[in-house]
């Protein structure tokens, strides 16, 4: 008899072996199910509800799925026999139920449980984000979310230019840009999507070139328009992220009440000069909803205190960063991960190098967020001096 | 009477001529605004409608925390406090 022979039959009197009946009656009563197969197995599909973690990464990410040793487990392989050597390395690690499910998935199968197609990485796009999948917050499943996932970024300009950037470099599946505006020469300075070959060129159309030959798989959908009361809601629905990178009052309070309205979280972002504010506002959370921009100011300012069209300015290096901090809070919304800047705002301050994170509280009679108040409706407000006349807007 | 920093946006330093930070005194946080005032003739006006309450597009915080939900200007300054001014800002600059 041969080793690996011999060591069978150690393990197969050893581990507890069940068949998939009762596999899938565990599953239901909260056990996970590990599926140990590899890529290559998994064209027929996949018990539904499984958790996926090739043989090679068991041990390394098996606390992800079970964090605790008391977690029931059944894990499974092609045929049965894989998993029973993956059961006996859990139990080693200190798991103290573990199961081999008996003829693996060819059984599962067999009897006619669930199973569910699941989306698999292609090769180019496994090496495109090997650096993702090293990660164990994002993962395969991660990037799979990530590729799935859809965000709408409102202006492709100062900020939206490096949100859009890194969120298509991270294989953010579709990317939505909202921008009637066209490439103005003064828009170079920060504005990294757009070259100087693309002077008048809609923003959106040279924003989908310079990312789809960053990333090819992106989809960008271009809406060369302004957001008004009429369009606002239809465009911002089915998306999961709303990333506000404007430069005008009127639309940030529209992108707010629509995001409000339909729940989508709100990745906020604004410049002037050196200094910065990021947060994310996002009343629709399940758990711990945080405040609405109109919590936080519930009016903009008459033009005459706003700071003057002769004012505005901003360090070019300066809506990177915070575009970027957007585009951080845009992934960590997209895989659950970390704590979102719900409920606080991050100030950066360039010149004197200061990070300051300020507490945001929802206001309880917001007249746009409060619970139960009804929806007061979208408004289109008038404001005289939303764009820096010498930044070559409108 | 305690003593206060008022760190001050970049939309309002031409008041302060061009200072991010002004030391001021007062027992509460109204007091270290009107302080301030006295300091910078008028930037109150930017800060506080003619009624004396904080603007709609302007918040308070005393260190992380907005005034509002400790009182609102009537906020007790403790000693070494730190006053942001943060007022809404629209800019990305497309």
């Amino acid at each position: 008899m041969s080793a690996s022979r011999r060591r069978l039959e150690r393990l197969r009197a050893a581990i507890h072996q069940v068949q998939p009946g009762e596999a899938h009656a565990l599953a239901l009563k909260g056990a996970v199910l590990i599926d140990i197969r590899e890529a290559d197995e998994l064209a027929q599909g996949a018990p539904a509800g499984s958790k996926r973690i090739p043989r090679g990464f068991l041990e390394l990410q098996i606390e992800q799925e079970a964090p605790d040793l008391s977690q029931p487990i059944v894990v499974m392989c092609g045929s049965g026999l894989r998993s029973l050597f993956a059961a006996d390395d859990l139990l080693q690690m200190g798991y103290r139920e573990v199961s081999s499910l008996a003829g693996g998935f060819n059984a599962w199968k067999k009897q006619g449980l669930p199973v569910a197609i699941p989306r698999l990485l292609t090769d180019e796009e496994r090496e495109r984000y090997g650096r993702h999948l090293s990660v164990p917050e994002v993962g395969e499943a991660g990037q799979i979310e990530l590729l799935r996932s859809k965000v709408l970024l409102i202006g492709a300009g100062g900020l939206g230019s490096p949100a859009a950037f890194y969120l298509a470099a991270a294989g953010v599946g579709t990317l939505g840009i909202v921008d009637d505006d066209v490439v103005d020469r003064s828009n170079l300075q920060r504005q990294i999507l757009h070259t100087d070959d693309r002077i008048g060129t809609p923003k959106v159309q040279s924003a989908r070139q310079t990312l789809q030959s960053l990333n090819p798989s992106v989809k960008v959908v271009e809406y060369a328009t302004r957001l008004n009361s009429t369009n606002v809601e239809q465009l911002f629905t089915g998306y999961d992220v709303v990333l506000d990178g404007t430069d005008n009052f009127p639309t940030r309070y529209l992108v707010n009440d629509a995001c409000v309205k339909l729940g989508i979280p709100n990745v906020h972002g604004s410049i002037f000069r050196f200094e910065g504010q990021v947060s994310v506002f996002w009343p629709g959370r399940k758990s711990a909803p945080g405040p609405c921009y109109r919590c936080l100011y519930p009016a903009p300012p008459p033009p005459e205190l706003a700071p003057s069209c002769a004012e505005a300015g901003v360090l070019g290096v300066l809506p990177g960063v915070i575009g970027l901090l957007q585009a951080v809070e845009a992934i960590k919304l997209l895989l659950d991960i970390g704590e979102p800047l719900v409920g606080r705002l991050l100030q950066y301050e360039a010149l004197e190098s200061r990070f300051t994170r300020l507490t945001l509280e929802r206001d309880p009679d917001c007249a746009y967020c409060a619970d139960g108040k009804p929806f007061p409706g979208y408004v289109d407000m008038q404001f005289a001096c939303n764009v820096p006349v010498t930044d070559g807007g409108h | 009477m305690s003593k206060a920093t008022i760190r001050i946006p970049t939309p309002l330093r031409s008041f302060t001529g061009g200072a991010g930070e002004v030391e001021v005194e007062g027992a509460t946080v109204g007091q270290a605004l009107h302080h301030l005032d006295r300091r910078h003739e008028g930037i109150l006006s930017r800060v506080l409608d003619p009624d004396g309450r904080i603007r709609g597009f302007v918040n308070i915080y005393l260190g992380e925390t907005n005034v509002k939900t400790l009182g609102g200007l009537d906020a007790a300054l403790p000693d070494r406090a730190v006053i942001s001014i943060v007022p809404a800002v629209a800019g990305g600059l497309r």
